[in-house]
Formats: structure tokens, sequence, C-alpha cells
């Protein structure tokens, strides 16, 4: 494992044990997060799927009644009927705040200008069928509407899954083990250098007592010389 | 405010003009992703492309995804269903669990 780079001092100690700390409590945030948003996102893509299966067809069903109007009606007389739109439509896109995810919110609004009629022609050159695809893309839209809102909300959850996922596991199996390898390694070396020390000072202490026993032979050796002399 | 587009063959986006969408009919893979690039910076909240589209302008639709908005969906076109919309949110999960745990059975 990686063992970080630093002195061995008690001054770095203490400051990685703080760290290891903020990186414990931090990786169990990290992971709670994540384990909601996965939950969250499970549950979208659940909804997502089934809206799918719903949408997708209908849509087609749209597309086969604008083929029907195709038939009917000259290319010419079709663009020139739809070349207007009479409506408009609106989208104000807020921002909902999902686990910290900005994902975008919408609300549309379609104006028309006169009646409420959306068709943007008059019934004398077109056929029926116009109007039925036209009347069913209006009840489909707000679907897709719906669709597209949770498949984005889905999209950036699914990226930040991946992000959350990323930092837990660099906490986990990087961060975490680094600190607590160097913390070891540092309160080690502090034994070490403690022994070390301990070693030295009763080393010293014994060169001292043997200088002193030196010294005192030497005195008791002059005053047996005096007292043999007197 | 924001505008909602659609990108797609003529046959597709006809109905949705008629709504009152920016339509915008393209005729080739090129044409597409010039205007896909630049409608993106206009600010459309939604952009719907046919499916067909969307599987050729995969890699440039890419380059969007991690914005908030506009939100790219892919719509199926004249030409029918070819499964792209499902197969995002496919990919999505798989993307954020790392394996597919939600269409492994089709």
């Amino acid at each position: 494992m990686a063992r970080l780079n630093v002195n061995p001092t008690r001054m770095v100690l203490s400051k990685l044990k703080g760290q290891l700390k903020v990186a414990v409590k931090g990786h169990k945030l990290m992971k709670d997060k994540r384990d909601e948003l996965m939950r969250i996102f499970l549950e979208q893509a659940k909804e997502i799927k089934a809206f799918r299966e719903e949408v997708d067809p209908q849509l087609e069903e749209v597309y086969q009644s604008f083929a029907v109007a195709r038939a009917v009606v000259s290319p010419e007389m079709l663009e020139e009927a739809l070349m207007f739109p009479k409506t408009s439509v609106s989208l104000v896109a807020t921002t909902k705040n999902v686990m910290s995810v900005d994902v975008p919110s919408f609300d549309y609004q379609q104006s028309s200008n006169e009646t409420d009629s959306v068709y943007p022609y008059g019934f004398a050159t077109t056929s029926g069928a116009l109007d039925q695809a036209i009347e069913k893309l209006t009840a489909l839209f707000p679907k897709l509407m719906k669709l597209a809102e949770m498949e984005k909300e889905a999209m950036l959850l699914a990226d930040e899954i991946e992000k959350t996922r990323r930092r837990v596991n660099a906490l986990e199996y990087v961060k975490i083990p680094a600190y607590q390898e160097t913390i070891k390694y540092i309160k080690m070396k502090l034994a070490e250098d403690e022994r070390g020390n301990q070693t030295r000072l009763m080393k010293v202490k014994d060169m001292m007592l043997e200088e002193e026993r030196q010294k005192q032979k030497a005195r008791d050796a002059e005053i047996l010389a005096a007292a043999n002399a007197g | 405010m924001n505008k909602i587009g659609i990108i797609g063959d003529a046959d597709s986006v006809l109905g949705f003009k008629a709504f009152g969408l920016d339509a915008y009919a393209c005729l080739s893979k090129e044409e597409a992703a010039a205007t896909l690039h630049r409608i993106v910076k206009d600010d459309y909240g939604i952009i719907f492309i046919t499916e067909r589209y969307f599987k050729e302008l995969d890699d440039e639709i890419a380059k969007y995804v991690d914005l908030r908005i506009p939100a790219i969906v892919a719509i199926p076109g004249s030409d029918g269903s070819y499964g792209i919309g499902l197969s995002n949110v496919k990919r999505a999960v798989e993307k954020a669990v790392g394996a597919d745990i939600l269409f492994g059975d089709e």
C-alpha cells in the first residue's frame, strides 16, 4: 500500500489522525448518498421503461394517422395546411433538486391565439384524417414532455451515481488505507526513536557510572597510598 | 422561457410542426448533426430527435448529456421504432449500477 510521503513527527501524526476521521465520516456519507441515489434512480428507470412502452406505440399511431392524411390530401396541400401553426408551445424549465443533483422540471403551456382549436387550417381542403392525427398528437404531447423530463433526470442521476461511486471507492480503497498505513508507520517510527533514545540513555548512564567507579578507585588508591606512606 | 425542437425526417416532424414546435426537417445525417449543434446553443428546453438520427448522431449527442438542459430525447420516427429510447435507459442503468439489472430478462 502506498504510504504518504510525510515526515514522521507527532505534529503530522495528529494531523493525519484528524484527516482519517474526516475521510471515514465522508466515506459513510458518500455511501449513504450513493445508496439513496441508486434507489431513486432504479425506481425512475423502471417507470421510464413502462412509460416508453406505453408512449412509443401511441406515437406510431399518430404517424399512421398522418400517413393516412398524406394519402388523402396532396403533399402540397398538406404542407400548406400545416405551414403556419396556430398554436405555439412555450416551455418553462425549472430546476428540481434530487439528492443535490439539479434536474430540470418542465412545465409547458400551449397558447393559441384565437379559438381553442389547435387546427391551423380550414376544413375545406383537408381531410378528417388530418384532424384525427393532430388530435392524437395533442393528446400524446403531455406524455412526451413527461418522458423527456424523466429521461433527463435519469441520465443526470446515472452520472451522479457514477461520480459518487468513484468517490466512495477512492476513499474506501485508496485514501483511508493510505492514511491508516501512514499513521501506523509514524507510530512505529516514533516508537523506534523512543527505544533508540532509551537505549542511548541507558548506555550513557552506564558510561557515567563506570567513569564514577574509575574515579572512586583512583581516589581509594590515593588514600591507600597516603596511608601506607604515613 | 424555453423552446421545444424536433429534428427528424420531414414526414416525422410535420405533425409536430402543426402542433407549434420548432421542427427541423433534415435529409442527411450531416444536416441533422449541424442542426443539433446549432440549436443546442439556443435556449431549447427539450430537443426531440427521431430514433434513426439519434442512433447516427450518438457521439454528437453524448457531448450534451451532462447539460441540465436541453434534454435530448429519442422518439420513434415515422419509419417505426428501433427501441433506441429503451436502450438509452438501459445504458444509463449500466452506467449507474455497473450491470444491467432491469432489462436483463429481454
